[in-house]
């Protein structure tokens, strides 16, 4: 028979790797529950926090890479416990073990060598402002637009940026570019127990910023958003960050876009976990969409504090989720339950997997995704 | 200056020895200034140790006394009665803290921090000056505030005794939280059956002198002698007249139209009326928010009904609010607690559904001389067939309170019971620990645990939805929840859903710890001056707390408390007098300019400008001796006896001559 002893050498080793997080659970089980992953498949996140409280656990299990990171689990665990914390430093244990999955080494290995996760040539990170005639940012330009890896190369994410540099054109912004001295902002390799990437990513960016004497960054990713301001400043960075949709916010309330054109169509809202519940910004991409005319806003039926994850966070994006696995048809579901014909998002993760579900769905026609930079330049 | 001082070194068995050398710090304390003699002791509080002491004081001529032990708030006390009956002002004793302040927190160099603990004890020592203790006869009246269970046992207890008590009740009515439930764990009797004849007691007593409708405003004063200021507020009826036959509460215009407070919304009441049958006094208050007398000075085309059948013309709409002086030798706090509003728990949709509901409102379901006169029933009447029982909303959750409310495991399955003994409906517990810790309540456990149709559920609830993934689910409440034994998400489908909404501490509790001057824990509710060894007393001499204004507590629990305070209350009186710390403040007034930042600082009162000269004056009945006013003083008028400048400095000068 097989005999099962505690380990406190494995559970020593994850508290040392950031997981001392895991101390404070008393095991209720409210981080199971209000888990994504168990609208599609059984996650035991209590029960893992368990395991490893007593090193029991599989390090090769396939579990250890399924958190997306969305936060719901911290937003009310009674304890305050990081739950996040415990899967960094559960996988940072794996990458040691050398069980990473295989779509987040390469991933991971782009990220090393060209500071992207697409595998794409760093000097190719500015093409797909080629024709625009954005001027590289220099020493006193008022504002840094940085797109986040995910626009600069994915051509379906693409079109967040071409509509952020249209609206800050349209509203005669000083802003720039860094293009090929940006490194990805490392939020998903550093939740992927990759800490080390995370650092040298963050230091090089930290770096440029500094040479550049950058004051502002308007940034298009929740993921970027929430590095920078929260995690950037531990290291050295010190510069002040907006999201796009607080930036919309204050243009339009200093009256330097002006939503004129209507636009009525019953448009609902997605949190992305890390603008909604890391981040508490609930009421600016509500309030520029309430300010475009004749558009009806509705409430998904999970929505701000309760809404529920695309599945693209924790560097999950890197992963294969099965078919019937994906948070993102859920939501996609609960958009066309309430009736809206355009599900409004602000996040490239959110794009990619909302986009591909609508096609996997076949519901295109009925459906549309965009970002909230896209609707606002629709109508100014 | 010849002084003659004695040091003595506790090991405390191993509490100080195992890290502080007591021999070698002994040693170092023998060649100081003005001691004539150093010991070290395994026990200075044990009787021997005393003996040696008195022993020393006496052939040695002892003029001063210096011990390191354990903190001043253990011993200082027995010392210095040591030092008394030698024949030495009791003042002259220093504690040398070496326990907590050094043996207990350090590893390396415990030994040296303890020598110049000692050095700077005996410095002080050297300084120290004889003081006088006075006496403060204690006023034999004693106010209790809050005529819940507590207040209520407390208030007999004293006034059984042959003592004056005021008792000051907010509410129209005595009664508190216990007086709305429905039956009480683990036995199951009815809480009126056994509350209602304490609370006539209360009524009829003597001594008792029952102040409802009541709030206490201003305090002033200390131990033996506070002066209390209570504001009546305006009943609109003339308690001396009234008979409390009800008549008016039966005519009134907006009879049934009012929701009642005492009902949590469940019920209606009149715009005159007694929260409930059993009110003490029985006697009704006019709401000036809903009477149309009041409201608008008309009511009806005939006037005011109530008016009309009041035969002995207790209804008075001119009635004020009027103030009451008491002189109280010391006072019980007993306010209780308030529970906390479930919607702070967006989740679990109370305020959202229906049929979410709180413990409270649950009790007055289940209550026969509640709003359904006892009937379980959903909101549109119906009997439920299942129902779920979430714990621990709001308690043992650091986003809302850390603490456990200790009540809700036991009235949860008391829930169980009652919903059994109604309706047909199934019961499920969700719960993340059972804590049934009290006499008869692991008993209770298992009688619930062997009942049909009673589930347990180990595992917190993420939420409560109304949206349907099963025909099962359809018209129905989901609870979903980890069930953390089985390792398995599930949900539950249910008609009703009772929220075990957390005890906090009273909305006022800060104000009212301010009129009191006693502190306040962390958790917010009033601090208890030992969490163990005196939980009853508070920093302020003579005002004592009992019940749940000191934390989440049962009925017994609470009466434990209440009797408890009323002994200590007893005690006081039987001594009549109390002994005061000479510890107080004093002004040189030669120096005082009388800029009065120390008044500003003063959180007793105890400082006021002298006009015309314009120099502070300190109450020495008012100065509980905590030195604000000395640190503040820019010019060095104001100090206080025992922690002089002259004793501080020669503290500091023994540390830093290291």
């Amino acid at each position: 028979m097989e005999v099962a002893n505690p380990l406190s050498e494995v559970s020593e080793a994850i508290i040392e790797a950031g997981g001392e997080a895991l101390k404070s659970c008393y095991q209720c089980g409210l981080c199971t529950a209000s888990c994504p992953w168990n609208l599609v498949r059984s996650f035991l996140t209590r029960r893992l926090i368990h395991e490893s409280q007593i090193g029991l656990l599989d390090l090769g299990s396939e579990e250890v890479w399924l958190c997306a990171t969305c936060g719901a689990c911290v937003e009310r665990c009674p304890r305050g416990v990081e739950i996040i914390d415990i899967f960094k430093a559960l996988r940072g244990i794996g990458t040691q073990w050398g069980v990473t999955p295989k779509t987040v080494k390469i991933a991971m290995g782009g990220i090393l060598t060209s500071g992207n996760p697409w595998q794409e040539e760093r000097e190719k990170r500015a093409d797909w402002a080629k024709d625009l005639d954005i001027k590289a940012f220099t020493q006193g330009t008022e504002l840094l637009y940085y797109p986040c890896c995910t626009p600069a190369y994915d051509r379906r994410a693409r079109r967040i940026a071409l509509a952020t540099v249209d609206i800050l054109k349209k509203a005669g912004v000083d802003f720039g570019i860094l293009g090929p001295e940006e490194n990805c902002c490392g939020e998903s390799a550093r939740k992927l127990g990759e800490e080390d990437i995370f650092q040298s990513l963050a230091k090089g960016n930290i770096d440029a910023f500094k040479r550049h004497e950058v004051k502002r960054v308007l940034v298009s990713s929740p993921h970027c958003y929430h590095t920078f301001k929260n995690e950037y400043p531990d290291l050295g960075g010190d510069f002040e960050v907006v999201h796009i949709t607080q930036f919309l916010m204050e243009l339009i309330e200093d009256g330097r876009i002006k939503p004129e054109k209507p636009f009525p169509k019953k448009v609902t809202y997605h949190d992305p976990c890390y603008l909604g519940r890391h981040n508490k910004v609930y009421e600016e991409p509500r309030k520029v969409l309430e300010s475009i005319p004749e558009l009806e806003l509705i409430e998904l039926p999970d929505s701000r504090e309760e809404a529920v994850c695309c599945g693209g966070g924790g560097g999950r994006i890197w992963m294969e989720t099965k078919k019937e696995e994906r948070f993102s048809d859920l939501r996609i579901e609960q958009a066309l339950e309430v009736g809206a014909e355009v599900l409004a998002i602000c996040c490239p993760y959110c794009m990619l997997n909302f986009d591909d579900s609508l096609l996997n769905m076949g519901k295109e026609d009925v459906l549309e995704i965009k970002d909230i930079s896209e609707l606002v330049n629709e109508v100014i | 200056m010849e002084r003659r001082i004695g040091v003595y070194v506790c090991h405390c068995g191993l509490n100080i020895a195992a890290t502080v050398d007591p021999k070698e710090v002994a040693e170092s304390a023998a060649s100081l200034n003005g001691v004539v003699l150093a010991r070290d002791y395994m026990f200075m509080c044990s009787d021997p140790g005393q003996e040696l002491i008195l022993k020393d004081i006496k052939e040695h001529k002892l003029d001063r006394v210096v011990v390191a032990a354990c903190s001043p708030l253990m011993h200082e006390h027995t010392f210095r009665r040591v030092c008394r009956e030698a024949g030495i002002n009791p003042y002259f004793l220093e504690i040398a803290n070496i326990r907590e302040h050094c043996s207990w927190v350090h590893d390396d160099g415990a030994t040296e921090k303890a020598k110049e603990l000692v050095r700077a004890a005996v410095m002080k020592a050297y300084y120290d000056e004889p003081l006088e203790t006075s006496e403060v006869a204690i006023n034999p009246n004693t106010l209790v505030v809050g005529g819940g269970i507590a207040g209520i046992q407390a208030a007999l207890d004293i006034a059984d005794a042959g003592y004056k008590v005021y008792l000051v009740e907010r509410e129209p009515s005595i009664g508190g939280h216990m007086i709305q439930l429905d039956k009480t764990f683990p036995t199951l009797d009815c809480s009126a059956c056994i509350l209602t004849p304490k609370m006539s007691d209360v009524g009829s007593h003597p001594n008792i002198d029952l102040l409802s409708y009541s709030e206490v405003e201003e305090v002033s004063g200390s131990i033996g002698e506070f002066r209390v200021k209570v504001r009546r507020k305006a009943r609109y009826v003339d308690e001396n007249k009234c008979t409390g036959c009800g008549l008016c509460m039966d005519e009134c215009r907006l009879k049934g139209r009012i929701t009642s407070e005492f009902d949590l919304g469940l019920g209606m009441r009149s715009a005159i009326y007694t929260p409930f049958a059993q009110a003490v006094p029985n006697k009704p208050v006019i709401d000036p928010e809903h009477c149309l007398m009041l409201k608008t000075g008309k009511c009806g085309k005939e006037g005011p009904k109530c008016v009309e059948v009041c035969g002995p013309e207790a209804i008075d709409f001119e009635q004020k609010d009027t103030y009451l002086e008491l002189d109280v030798g010391s006072i019980i706090l007993a306010t209780g607690y308030d529970q906390q509003d479930p919607s702070a728990v967006p989740q679990y949709g109370y305020g959202k559904f229906d049929n979410v509901i709180s413990g409270l409102e649950f009790e007055r379901l289940s209550n026969a001389a509640g709003p359904t006169e006892g009937q379980i029933m959903l909101k549109n009447g119906q009997t439920p067939e299942s129902v779920a029982i979430i714990h621990c909303v709001g308690s043992r959750d650091k986003n809302f309170h850390e603490y456990c409310s200790r009540v809700c495991c036991m009235y949860a399955l008391k829930f169980a019971h009652l919903i059994r003994e109604k309706t047909n409906a199934e019961v499920y517990q969700m719960y993340i620990d059972m804590r049934c810790f009290g006499e008869g309540y692991e008993e209770f456990y298992e009688r619930l645990s062997t009942e049909d149709g009673i589930m347990f559920i180990r595992g917190k609830a993420s939420q409560v939805t109304d949206r349907a993934q099963t025909e099962e689910e359809k018209g129905k409440l989901t609870v979903c929840v980890e069930d953390t034994l089985l390792g398995k998400f599930i949900r539950v489908p249910v008609d009703m859903v009772i929220l075990c909404d957390a005890l906090e501490p009273r909305a006022d509790t800060e104000e009212m710890a301010k009129v009191f001057s006693i502190g306040r824990r962390a958790d917010g509710f009033f601090m208890e001056r030992h969490v163990k060894l005196d939980p009853i007393s508070t920093l302020n001499d003579g005002i004592f707390i009992a019940g749940c204004c000191e934390g989440p507590k049962d009925i017994p629990d609470t009466v434990a408390q209440a009797k408890a305070a009323a002994s200590e209350v007893l005690s006081l009186l039987a001594r009549g007098s109390v002994e005061i710390e000479p510890i107080v403040a004093s002004v040189d007034e030669e120096v005082c300019i009388g800029c009065g930042l120390c008044e500003k600082m003063c959180v007793y009162g105890a400082l006021s400008l002298a006009e015309p000269e314009g120099v502070m004056t300190v109450n020495e009945a008012l100065c509980k001796g905590c030195g604000a006013c000395s640190g503040i003083c820019p010019s060095g008028a104001m100090s206080l006896s025992h922690f002089t400048y002259r004793q501080i400095l020669g503290q500091v000068e023994a540390f830093s001559s290291y």
